[in-house]
């Protein structure tokens, strides 16, 4: 903690009679809520004064590590920059004072903003519709799927239940095929780390007439780009199936590449990640799904309005900042960077696949493994420079997988800076692992003890106030 | 950087991808903009919306966001961090994560919270979902009829994928029907009833049995509330809910037009292995530090993949923090003096329409801060006339009825007009 006193939780900076509100008086007469109405035990939340809240929250946040603090090569979630101006659109009151079930005639711009931002999505992914109920990643990927159940059952093929996931995939891929009923296959990589297409041709022999889609991201978990992706959706429309995109990974794709001329027919997009709005801790995202046309009947309501509405500006106001010229930069971009780490550390760390990459690749730990530094022990040294650590642990093809996704708004020097880092923790591992394994010395916390924490749950201030 | 690819143009990074699916074109989308002309769009946009002195609820209400709040979230350093994987450098997301874990918990009167989730009806289906899971081979849920229609909508869709069979409880003068809730659930094969207050209507509902009948049959009982009420409303855990779930988004979030907004989900300590999303609990550092960190994972999506309690991957986080900041500054007291304007502006404007002898109450139930009327005169009338003026007078109903909300929000003078603008409705016939 940066200090004592700004380690306290908010309840420990309480005091009796604290105000840090202003209402205005209550002029509306003699209006009691009735005692039989009331709670018998009023809630113990804390009693402060602004600035005691004030200093509390700034203090906490400069226990935090963001995109603005420095780089953030967390695999899988595309941790670009998040433009200021963005955050200025999403605060205009004439949006932000909307209620949801407004008279659609008072809310004409709000709703012509969500059609542009359909059309952009369109164009960008080659597809012909987009529903924004969906509120995050996994969300539109549950979406996704139960449009393609409706769409299965309309047609009478209440049998077409099983939903073919590669082993790679993101874990919630074969948990949003769960909650939608679906059950699971699983289709080997092989040694290239793509789709094995020999076991993909034997499930579809053995369950056509189940299949209700093949789940994939292109490019895969690995960076790598699926080629016989042509051929894959040919085999799975062939047997009646529908091709899903999880746009997890679209990222590299814009400027290349359209999902819909892939030949998928869903998809979902994180404007999270490809389109720069703020993973704010852990959320609020969005996530549209997009359609071929036709199956935009077979929508589901997943949530009452328009989704994340806030979200959805700022994701706009980052495709008119980048416009046609610049968006085509993206992808490209993001792989070159990639690739540029990639080929600058192979030496030193394990690449058990050597080939091109997209946005993103996967080394499997160390290469030289005498010294017992794990990549757990490397992402921790690595927050004693001033980095995020990568993605480590997925995808679980590989024992000591860290997953590394640059971004395309990073500069040459903070990519070197970044590889002369991870050059120097494969020195220290060797000439002191012993520094590198009780890393990081110089957070605000040492490494957590996990395990008390889930073997003897405290996760409200009333349990740890009685623990005292 | 080019040559330590070894590669000579961009293009061949993907000389992979096989040509036939290569994307050559356009995309027809506009020119790039600088910051003044994004803006310019924008505030066009804007221009085409009204804003309007809102009376409108149904589960989402005009509360005031004090300016203490957009400032700190907006910190960058809480902004553009991600879910806290690395607690060494994400004691601020876990800390707040933890606070809000055990405000929600206080005002829910339960156990437990967990991290958050999208919103109320996402949060709902959750709950749904659980007491599915939690109960043996039932997959029934009773729903009453007094629940937000928006929210069983939600529901439906979860239900219909995960093969759950949804009945709906009957209604009896605006309030769940507590002879048909005993005698659906003496029927058996019932993993949970999912009640809500104030309801659909605004109506403050009396739970009374409900908790003992539920337990009788092996059900569980999940409440759907609007946060902010909580703070004087008896609590779901005073009700004896198992679960108590519900949006957020009263407790300061603006509305922005439907999201984001925040869900929150509280049980007792028996479900906790039970419970979808992220959970933060305490724990100890290497130099024997008090720290938070993300616990009990073992039921979540990315180990358990199929088999995870949910597929939900992140919680609310951003959200949370916002909730979590408003009840730090409006504390005990604020939260109910807040409740209390909100209570009595309601039943101020009420007893004004009721007085003018066009309006009366649909149900004579007590409310809390929102309120169903019907208009003897023209309804679509009245709405024209009333957004012409800049008052969005409430949400109509399907069957021509008006609900009407409150907050601490509406002052005595924007009630007032309110009142005074029924005439205006009147002149045009």
């Amino acid at each position: 903690m940066n200090s004592k006193l700004y380690g306290s939780l908010i309840f420990e900076l309480s005091h009796e009679g604290r105000r840090g509100y202003s209402l205005p008086k209550n002029n509306f007469g003699d209006y009691e809520i009735p005692a039989s109405m009331q709670r018998a035990e009023e809630a113990q939340l804390p009693e402060c004064d602004e600035l005691t809240v004030v200093r509390h929250y700034t203090n906490l946040s400069t226990n935090n590590f963001g995109v603005d603090t420095g780089f953030y090569p967390l695999g899988s979630c595309t941790m670009k920059y998040n433009p200021k101006i963005n955050e200025e659109m999403a605060a205009l009151p004439q949006f932000q004072d909307l209620h949801p079930k407004q008279p659609v005639s008072t809310v004409k711009g709000a709703l012509a903003l969500v059609t542009l931002l359909e059309k952009s999505l369109c164009e960008l992914t080659g597809l012909a519709h987009f529903t924004f109920k969906p509120y995050a990643g996994a969300h539109g990927e549950l979406t996704g799927l139960m449009t393609i159940d409706n769409y299965h059952r309309s047609h009478g093929d209440l049998q077409r239940k099983k939903v073919i996931v590669p082993d790679s995939a993101h874990g919630t891929n074969p948990a949003s095929a769960a909650v939608c009923g679906l059950e699971i296959i699983e289709v080997k990589s092989d040694s290239n780390g793509q789709v094995d297409f020999e076991d993909l041709e034997r499930l579809v022999a053995q369950e056509g007439p189940y299949i209700a889609a093949m789940m994939m991201t292109n490019p895969n978990t690995l960076g790598l780009f699926e080629t016989r992706i042509p051929e894959i959706a040919r085999l799975i429309h062939d047997c009646g199936g529908l091709m899903y995109y999880d746009g997890a990974n679209l990222n590299p794709m814009l400027g290349a590449c359209r999902p819909g001329d892939m030949g998928f027919d869903v998809m979902h997009i994180n404007l999270h990640k490809t389109f720069s709005t703020p993973h704010g801790g852990g959320g609020p995202g969005s996530g549209p799904v997009g359609v071929r046309e036709g199956l935009q009947d077979f929508f589901p309501v997943v949530s009452p309005y328009h989704g994340n509405f806030a979200v959805m500006m700022r994701a706009y106001a980052y495709i008119l900042s980048l416009g046609r010229e610049e968006v085509k930069l993206v992808g490209p971009l993001a792989t070159l960077n990639a690739n540029y780490i990639k080929e600058s550390l192979k030496d030193v760390y394990e690449l058990p696949i050597d080939t091109t990459c997209c946005h993103e690749f996967v080394f499997d730990g160390l290469k030289d493994k005498s010294t017992g530094v794990t990549t757990m022990d490397v992402a921790k040294r690595l927050l004693d420079y001033g980095y995020h650590a990568p993605t480590i642990y997925f995808p679980l093809l590989f024992h000591e997988s860290l997953m590394i996704e640059p971004t395309e708004n990073e500069s040459k020097e903070t990519l070197d800076g970044f590889i002369a880092v991870m050059r120097q923790i494969a020195e220290e591992a060797k000439a002191n692992p012993d520094e590198v394994k009780s890393a990081p010395h110089l957070t605000p916390i040492g490494r957590v003890d996990d395990v008390l924490a889930a073997k003897h749950p405290v996760t409200t201030y009333r349990q740890l106030k009685a623990e005292a | 950087m080019m040559e330590k690819v070894g590669v000579k143009t961009l293009d061949d990074l993907y000389a992979q991808i096989p040509e036939s699916i290569r994307f050559r074109g356009d995309y027809q989308i506009p020119s790039e903009m600088s910051e003044m002309e994004v803006r310019d769009v924008f505030e066009k946009l804007g221009s085409q919306n009204n804003q309007l002195t809102c009376f409108a609820g149904y589960g989402v209400y005009d509360h005031y966001t004090p300016s203490v709040i957009p400032s700190l979230v907006q910190r960058s350093e809480f902004l553009t961090s991600y879910t806290p994987y690395q607690a060494e450098i994400s004691q601020g997301t876990l800390h707040y994560i933890f606070e809000y874990q055990s405000m929600m918990a206080e005002l829910t009167g339960m156990d437990i919270s967990n991290a958050s989730m999208y919103d109320g009806t996402t949060a709902t289906a959750e709950a749904m979902m659980m007491a599915v899971a939690a109960g043996k081979k039932v997959n029934k849920v009773l729903v009453s009829e007094t629940l937000n229609g928006d929210i069983r909508k939600v529901l439906d869709t979860y239900a219909l994928h995960q093969g759950i069979e949804l009945e709906t409880i009957g209604e009896k003068g605006g309030e769940t029907d507590v002879e048909d809730l005993k005698t659906k659930l003496a029927a058996g094969g019932v993993a949970g009833v999912i009640v809500q207050q104030p309801n659909a209507c605004g109506i403050v509902e009396d739970f009374t049995g409900f908790a003992d009948a539920c337990h009788d049959n092996k059900a569980l009982l999940i409440i759907n509330s609007v946060a902010a009420d909580l703070a004087v409303l008896k609590t779901p855990g005073e009700w004896g809910a198992d679960i108590a779930v519900g949006d957020g988004q009263s407790l300061g979030i603006p509305m922005q037009f439907g999201g984001p907004y925040v869900g929150y989900m509280c049980c007792t300590e028996k479900l906790i292995r039970k419970m979808p999303g992220r959970i933060v609990g305490m724990t100890k550092d290497s130099r024997d530090q008090r720290a938070f960190v993300l616990t009990l994972q073992a039921r979540e999506q990315h180990i358990r993949r199929q088999k995870a309690t949910s597929n939900i991957c992140s919680n609310q986080s951003l959200m949370a923090l916002f909730v979590t900041i408003y009840m730090s500054l409006m504390g005990k007291q604020g939260l109910k003096e807040a409740a209390q304007l909100s209570y009595a502006g309601a039943h101020y404007l009420c007893d004004k329409l009721l007085a003018t002898g066009q309006f009366s109450l649909v149900y004579d139930k007590p409310f809390f801060n929102e309120f169903l009327v019907r208009y003897d005169g023209d309804i679509d009338r009245l709405f024209s006339v009333y957004l012409m003026n800049g008052i969005l007078p409430g949400v109509k109903m399907s069957d021509g009825s008006l609900l009407i909300a409150v907050t601490e929000k509406r002052t005595k003078e924007e009630i007032d007009r309110f009142v005074e603008a029924l005439p205006l409705v009147n002149g045009l016939h």
